[in-house]
């Protein structure tokens, strides 16, 4: 099994006539993923590739059944296209546009929680999620994914490639790969995720890697250190070396004094059970001795 | 982008809150002018940095006539603001001179993200003008935290409720409740992901007011706020910094000595870590995104090339959905276009790598190397960075 998305996901793009949505949308769907739309108010009937564009996510969902939701779109559109995701009627809405000013999504995040609570938004500024052979949304390279019995999840983009990568080339696939992506109001936290890869009997272990800034790590750490189907766990944080107060890209790498170290936060994980590894490229090796296969 | 004191002033005015009357100066004689124009003494002369702890290192001053003024602003012009660590010091270009406030009572009041709970968090104490970090850890019951919901926004009613909790003075209770929703406003609609005011005075004639103002402004609201223009020339960035910004690169520049060029914010930082890990520091932080164009690592190039300290250049590169021999050939085109001023060691890994690594090995030499994983090459850059 997977989490969140399968090959029953059947996915509009909200922003597939633009030349980023075009490129990844079709590039998701050569890979296999069910995308049934594409949305533009202003070119409803027309088609990207033979995929009918329409009006509305509303449209979308009565017309072409979509139940997913990949927004990329500018960020000064980002927010108003995720409300009208959820309002529209999918279930699941990965955003991977980067830049959202920051009390925009403090606000759609509030305003999901309250009006749409069983709606799911990963992102924004994130990666996506994918689930080899059957769903890719976003930005993660597939071909160096394979279908199998781990779950990643990841701030950062580049480090979950690489940890499917480093997976794929000792022999071990995974089940779903999320990038909850590095800005400070996720709509997906690492604890939504331990806890589906958790109770999602295909994964046997979870990579979780954070970095510095927040303490959503810490909380994560908290969470799995008491879940009843606790599973092994490969954890990386980066940002070990990060000066203080200095923003490292991502809009929630920052620390402000002593909270949010990478340090702190690896002591959290491992004081959790959690296997931390000293850098990526040993995350493979890591995770195949944790499942007892090395 | 963090504004200075007078720019978070400036800031605060548009949205209604007082703060006194003043001007910036960047020369002695400029200082000397503006407290003329002030008129009264005493007079206050604050360093304008970027950087906490100017009062605790003599950025402050108050002077009582103009001798004063041209003694203190002399000394402090020539001061260099040390950060927490003590080892980046920011000198002081600007002063910002006001009439002296009389003060009757300090208070603290700050507006920010609170990313655990995912709503806004109001802080305020009748303990300000020190540190209120150490407030908080000595006596928490001195602050009156307050969590606001984005979409229900702070009421008059509930900022009153607040600032009784706060226990601030009777009299200031009036005055602070419209300081708070202004500086409420300056939060949510000026798009800050910080507002602080430390002290928020109250005078003896029962007035509330700023006396200082540290404003953290969002830069993704940038395209809605063509204001914030102005602010934007005065902001000190280091010349690399600068160069990297004009080439629309995310540069952060450190002390160490190999230079660092990575595809994407994670895995830059990552390989920070790594060279930290061999024993080697890295010079800077350089994200150059998910392209890797050779425009990109061109311009990656020429910035690194610009710092000094450089010995050793590491290149990291994971090929996602930029393939590994596209990253290659643009590194190839690159590096006709810049002379390396130290020797460079490239990391591909990920989709198509194999394809990439034979279109980067037909240029190699004894300044351009490869090496396979990302701890072997950060260990032979810090090699190569030793040797100088």
């Amino acid at each position: 099994m997977s989490i969140w998305v399968d090959e029953n996901t059947k996915v509009v793009v909200q922003g597939l006539t633009g030349s980023q949505g075009r490129y990844y949308g079709l590039l998701n769907q050569s890979q296999g993923t069910k995308v049934v739309a594409g949305t533009n108010p202003r070119k409803a009937g027309e088609n990207v590739e033979g995929i009918p564009i329409y009006a509305t996510v509303r449209d979308a969902v009565e017309k072409a059944g979509a139940n997913a939701s990949f927004v990329i779109v500018p960020a000064q559109f980002a927010a108003d296209a995720i409300v009208e995701a959820a309002e529209g009627g999918v279930g699941l809405i990965v955003c991977v546009t980067e830049h959202i000013p920051m009390h925009d999504e403090a606000r759609v995040h509030n305003l999901l929680k309250r009006d749409f609570p069983n709606v799911r938004l990963i992102g924004p500024n994130c990666s996506g999620i994918l689930s080899p052979g059957k769903c890719n949304i976003g930005f993660t390279p597939a071909q160096v994914s394979k279908p199998g019995s781990v779950g990643i999840v990841s701030r950062s983009g580049t480090l979950a490639y690489q940890s499917v990568f480093e997976l794929t080339e000792i022999g071990i696939g995974q089940t779903t790969c999320v990038g909850i992506g590095g800005d400070p109001v996720p709509g997906t936290s690492f604890i939504d995720c331990l806890d589906a890869f958790f109770n999602d009997p295909e994964t046997e272990g979870v990579i979780l890697i954070g970095e510095i800034g927040g303490s959503a790590e810490e909380e994560a750490a908290e969470f799995m250190a008491s879940h009843p189907k606790k599973k092994p766990v490969v954890a990386y944080i980066a940002g070990v070396t990060a000066p203080p107060g200095k923003k490292m890209g991502h809009a929630g790498a920052i620390v402000s004094g002593n909270k949010g170290t990478a340090q702190g936060k690896m002591k959290a994980l491992e004081a959790a059970g959690a296997i931390v590894a000293p850098n990526p490229t040993e995350l493979g090796t890591l995770m195949k001795k944790a499942l007892g296969r090395g | 982008m963090d504004l200075l004191e007078y720019q978070g002033k400036q800031y605060f005015a548009r949205y209604g809150l007082p703060v006194s009357p003043g001007d910036v100066a960047d020369t002695v004689e400029r200082a000397v002018e503006v407290a003329r124009q002030i008129g009264a003494f005493p007079v206050v002369l604050k360093a304008q940095v970027q950087i906490g702890g100017r009062g605790k290192q003599g950025g402050i001053q108050i002077a009582n006539n103009l001798d004063e003024v041209r003694q203190h602003a002399e000394f402090i012009l020539n001061l260099i603001i040390k950060d927490r660590s003590g080892l980046i010091g920011y000198p002081v270009k600007r002063l910002w001179i006001e009439k002296a406030s009389d003060i009757k009572r300090e208070y603290y009041v700050s507006f920010t993200l609170d990313r655990s709970a995912k709503q806004y968090l109001g802080i305020l104490s009748a303990k300000g003008g020190v540190d209120i970090e150490q407030v908080a850890a000595v006596e928490p019951e001195a602050i009156a935290r307050l969590h606001i919901n984005p979409l229900d926004g702070l009421t008059r009613e509930v900022c009153t409720d607040w600032v009784k909790r706060a226990q601030l003075d009777e009299e200031a209770n009036e005055g602070a409740v419209e300081v708070l929703l202004r500086l409420y406003d300056v939060f949510t609609k000026g798009d800050c992901d910080l507002a602080e005011i430390n002290p928020l005075i109250l005078t003896p004639d029962g007035h509330v007011h700023a006396l200082d103002a540290k404003v953290t402004l969002d830069d993704a609201a940038e395209y809605r706020h063509p204001e914030w223009e102005a602010f934007k020339g005065v902001i000190e960035l280091d010349g690399r910094e600068k160069l990297a910004a004009e080439k629309g690169l995310q540069y952060i520049g450190l002390d160490g000595t190999v230079g660092i060029i990575a595809n994407g914010a994670g895995l830059a930082m990552s390989t920070l870590d790594t060279v930290k890990q061999v024993g080697g520091s890295a010079a800077n932080f350089l994200d150059i995104g998910g392209g890797a164009s050779a425009e990109t690592v061109t311009a990656a190039l020429e910035v690194i090339n610009t710092d000094p300290n450089v010995k050793a250049i590491l290149i990291n590169i994971f090929g996602g959905v930029t393939w590994g021999d596209k990253v290659a050939s643009g590194i190839v085109e690159a590096l006709g276009n810049v002379n390396l001023a130290a020797p460079l060691v490239i990391r591909i890994d990920g989709t198509r790598a194999a394809e990439g690594r034979a279109i980067l090995e037909k240029h190699l030499n004894e300044r351009v190397m490869m090496a396979r994983t990302m701890v072997e090459a950060a260990r032979k850059a810090v090699e190569l960075a030793a040797k100088g």
